[in-house]
């Protein structure tokens, strides 16, 4: 049962970032891809119908590892107080960003609600970057399950590590990269003309920038966390992960040279769900590892909920799921194709 | 909510009668709804990260029961709402009537079903059914069909639902009062008028009658310490009266200048003006609700609002089966200026529920003490307080705001932003 319900939450977490990474990528790039007010509102009305089902992954995720594993929710969301509080921040001002800029035809309004877009998409994408490498490094739990940890301490990995530090920021800056490449490759695949051009031309140059930062993060990762490949090399088997993750890489610099959006896009999928899937299976079965004392791990085994509560769940999760995949289904369908302007329709 | 069932009520009448002043009627309003659903989305966001965050022990402890309806709003109500709100807002002209309404039925559902499931989480905390405690000392649900079924969920549901619909008809009638106040937009203005009145009279009517009688008795059964201090009852009395009015002095233990209406409470708990209502002295005073005065205000305030709220919807609802209301300017003005209170209402009505729980976090279980984050510490609170504070003022503003443009604008033309580059997605 634990097995079962550590991978729906990894894969809740995967889909999270597979989908709204496409979205937050749009928000750090349209700025620079998007120069004029008519590339700005297609490449925003680009994600509008589909950004806040993007988003409700991480509220299912988050809902989901709620009631499945209590201990690690509770220990978890109190140890990245100040984090989570800024990424919630950040969740509410994104939203305005999005939504609030077409309210009114103002060039200082839309203007400040693109700024904030911008921002507050770029910061997301560093803190989770930095919440991943967080969760690889290990944090200082105490014998009863808890930690706390401040923003930063001295930037060094260590006995008294901060929420940020050389290697989570470093984490950090790849999944800034990642994002902005998935959300440029995303824009090649839903835009048309010059912002298309712009949008493929990023791309390469972040497609390459995230090649050598993805090759940096093996040694990184492994001073971070000495013990990260046990199950690999207990299942060597699993090598096949790090393989397919340099090989999507590999894809996305070939479609996108050939001018193939969806499939470039499609190898960026598949490279964000990878590195996830790489770094679950490195940790299983911790799901947040000790950074001094691994006897403090906190496991599977230790933060399942009840028997009975994780068959119920079984049931109307299998259930639910069918459900929202058919919404997605129905939704993307309907918004498939370029995006373009015209007369028909009122805004929101 | 009540808006969104407001809106499903205005797409059924355009469909059913083929007319299309209710389909600009349902376009109009589905604009405030897409600015109230932003500020409830990223509000409401927070709200599922904090049980982990400030509520860390609660969480540990609770997470096998409360984190499944958590879990399966998200799962069957945030998809299912974010989904069909896009193709609401964006699809109508790519769907057929019947599509386009069966859209705004569903974001009528998913957000019903939000609700509920929140309700649910809420009325274990106030009630716990249907659990055990496993030998680490957490909780684990023993029949699922049990916790959604809480008799107390379901009371509290139909009382918070109807709630919103009030919410809902009186801001309608608000801007349709304004409009013929006005006279400017007053044919929309009167079909506002003609549907809020109506959904207001039987979402008043309900709030008191059932669904509040029988959430108080029920909270009279098994939370007598919160209904005791509620009403200001601070000794045990046969045929206990009603406080209409008084402040609450709860070191003399007695209210001052009081209003009260003798043998009521006795009546409207038990059906006789003799039974025995229990009051605090019976209550060990460590287990006394806190803030006591905050609560029975709140309550109080509850109670005479929404006894405003069916006074005046049934005066409306008479004017306009006379076909006097849209000349009776003494009425309107009432329906314009109200559209505040039924916020105000649901707060102290939250807060009644809330504070009325204290001392527990989980009614009899778990004490409020024992519940929150040990090592966030005040200062780490504060700081994410204060923030919130600041974001929700500005969450404020914007909205008053933009739903101010709204309807300034008026519902028989679309927006001039929206005119000069509307967009679809091709």
């Amino acid at each position: 049962m634990g097995f079962i319900w550590f991978w729906i939450v990894a894969v809740m977490i995967v889909a999270y970032v597979v989908f709204d990474g496409f979205d937050i990528g749009v928000g750090i790039l349209h700025l620079f891809v998007a120069r004029t007010e008519q590339e700005r509102q297609i490449s925003v009305r680009s994600i509008g119908p589909v950004w806040d089902g993007n988003e409700v992954w991480l509220l299912a995720g988050g809902g989901t590892l709620y009631f499945a594993f209590p201990l690690l929710y509770a220990s978890a969301f109190s140890g990245f107080y100040l984090a989570l509080m800024i990424v919630l921040w950040l969740l509410i001002l994104r939203a305005l960003g999005v939504e609030l800029r077409m309210h009114i035809e103002s060039h200082v309004w839309r203007a400040f609600f693109d700024g904030m877009f911008f921002i507050s998409s770029l910061l997301l994408a560093i803190f989770y970057g930095a919440a991943l490498a967080n969760v690889i490094r290990g944090v200082p739990l105490g014998a009863d399950g808890y930690f706390f940890l401040p923003l930063w301490t001295n930037w060094r990995i260590g006995p008294q590590p901060g929420i940020l530090d050389w290697y989570t920021v470093i984490g950090g800056l790849l999944a800034l990269v990642a994002l902005s490449l998935h959300g440029a490759l995303y824009l090649s695949v839903k835009t048309e003309s010059q912002l298309q051009e712009r949008s493929r031309f990023a791309a390469r140059y972040l497609c390459v920038t995230l090649l050598a930062l993805t090759i940096f993060s093996l040694p990184a990762t492994m001073t971070a966390r000495p013990d990260g490949l046990q199950n690999y090399q207990h299942y060597p088997m699993l090598f096949v992960i790090p393989a397919a993750i340099f090989a999507a890489l590999i894809g996305i610099l070939y479609f996108s040279g050939k001018q193939e959006d969806r499939k470039a896009f499609t190898c960026s999928c598949i490279y964000l769900a990878l590195m996830l899937v790489g770094a679950a299976v490195a940790l299983y079965p911790r799901l947040l590892p000790s950074s001094n004392d691994s006897a403090n791990d906190i496991t599977i085994q230790k933060a399942i909920s009840g028997p009975h509560t994780l068959q119920v769940g079984l049931i109307w999760w299998g259930f639910g799921m069918c459900l929202a995949i058919m919404y997605f289904v129905v939704v993307y369908r309907m918004f498939r194709g370029k995006v373009s302007l015209d007369s028909s329709g009122y805004g929101h | 909510m009540g808006l969104a069932l407001l809106i499903v009520v205005l797409k059924s009448i355009a469909l059913h009668k083929k007319d299309e002043r209710y389909n600009q009627a349902a376009r109009f309003w589905a604009r405030i709804f897409a600015v109230n659903f932003l500020v409830g989305v990223v509000t409401g966001i927070p709200m599922e990260f904090q049980f982990g965050t400030n509520w860390s022990q609660f969480a540990r402890a609770t997470g096998g029961v409360i984190g499944q309806p958590l879990a399966m709003e998200g799962v069957f109500s945030f998809f299912l709402e974010s989904a069909f709100l896009g193709l609401f807002l964006f699809g109508e002209k790519r769907l057929s009537p019947r599509a386009h309404w069966a859209s705004a039925f569903m974001v009528f559902l998913g957000s019903w079903i939000s609700g509920f499931f929140i309700i649910v989480t809420n009325a274990w905390m106030q009630h716990p059914v249907a659990y055990r405690i496993l030998p680490n000392g957490s909780y684990e649900v023993t029949s699922f069909w049990g916790l959604l079924t809480n008799p107390w969920a379901l009371i509290q549901y139909a009382h918070n639902m109807s709630g919103a619909v009030i919410t809902g008809s009186f801001a309608m009638c608000a801007v349709g009062a304004f409009y013929v106040l006005e006279n400017q937009f007053s044919e929309s203005g009167k079909l506002f008028l003609r549907v809020g009145v109506i959904a207001g009279i039987i979402s008043c009517i309900t709030q008191i009658f059932p669904t509040g009688d029988i959430h108080g008795r029920y909270m009279a059964k098994h939370q007598p310490a919160s209904v005791a201090a509620m009403e200001g009852l601070f000794h045990t009395q046969r045929g206990a009266g009603i406080v209409l009015m008084g402040q609450p002095d709860e070191e003399k233990q007695t209210i001052d200048n009081p209003l009260v209406v003798n043998n009521v409470l006795s009546f409207l708990i038990y059906g006789t003006t003799k039974a025995e209502v229990q009051g605090l002295d019976k209550i060990p005073r460590d287990q006394w609700p806190e803030p006591l005065p905050l609560l029975y205000y709140a309550y109080h305030i509850m109670a005479g609002l929404g006894t405003y709220f069916a006074l005046l919807m049934v005066v409306a609802g008479f004017l306009l089966w006379r076909g006097k209301l849209f000349a009776t300017r003494w009425v309107l003005w009432p329906l314009m200026l109200s559209f505040p209170l039924p916020y105000i209402a649901n707060t102290a009505g939250w807060m009644t529920a809330e504070i009325g729980r204290q001392p527990w976090i989980v009614y009899g279980l778990i004490r409020t003490d024992q519940g929150y984050s040990k090592y966030v510490s005040a200062g780490n609170g504060l700081f994410t307080l204060l923030g919130f504070m600041g974001m929700y003022s500005l969450l404020s503003i914007l909205f008053i705001v933009l739903i101010y443009r709204i309807i300034a604008s008026g519902p028989e033309k679309i927006a001039p932003a929206l005119v000069a580059e509307p967009i679809t997605v091709a």
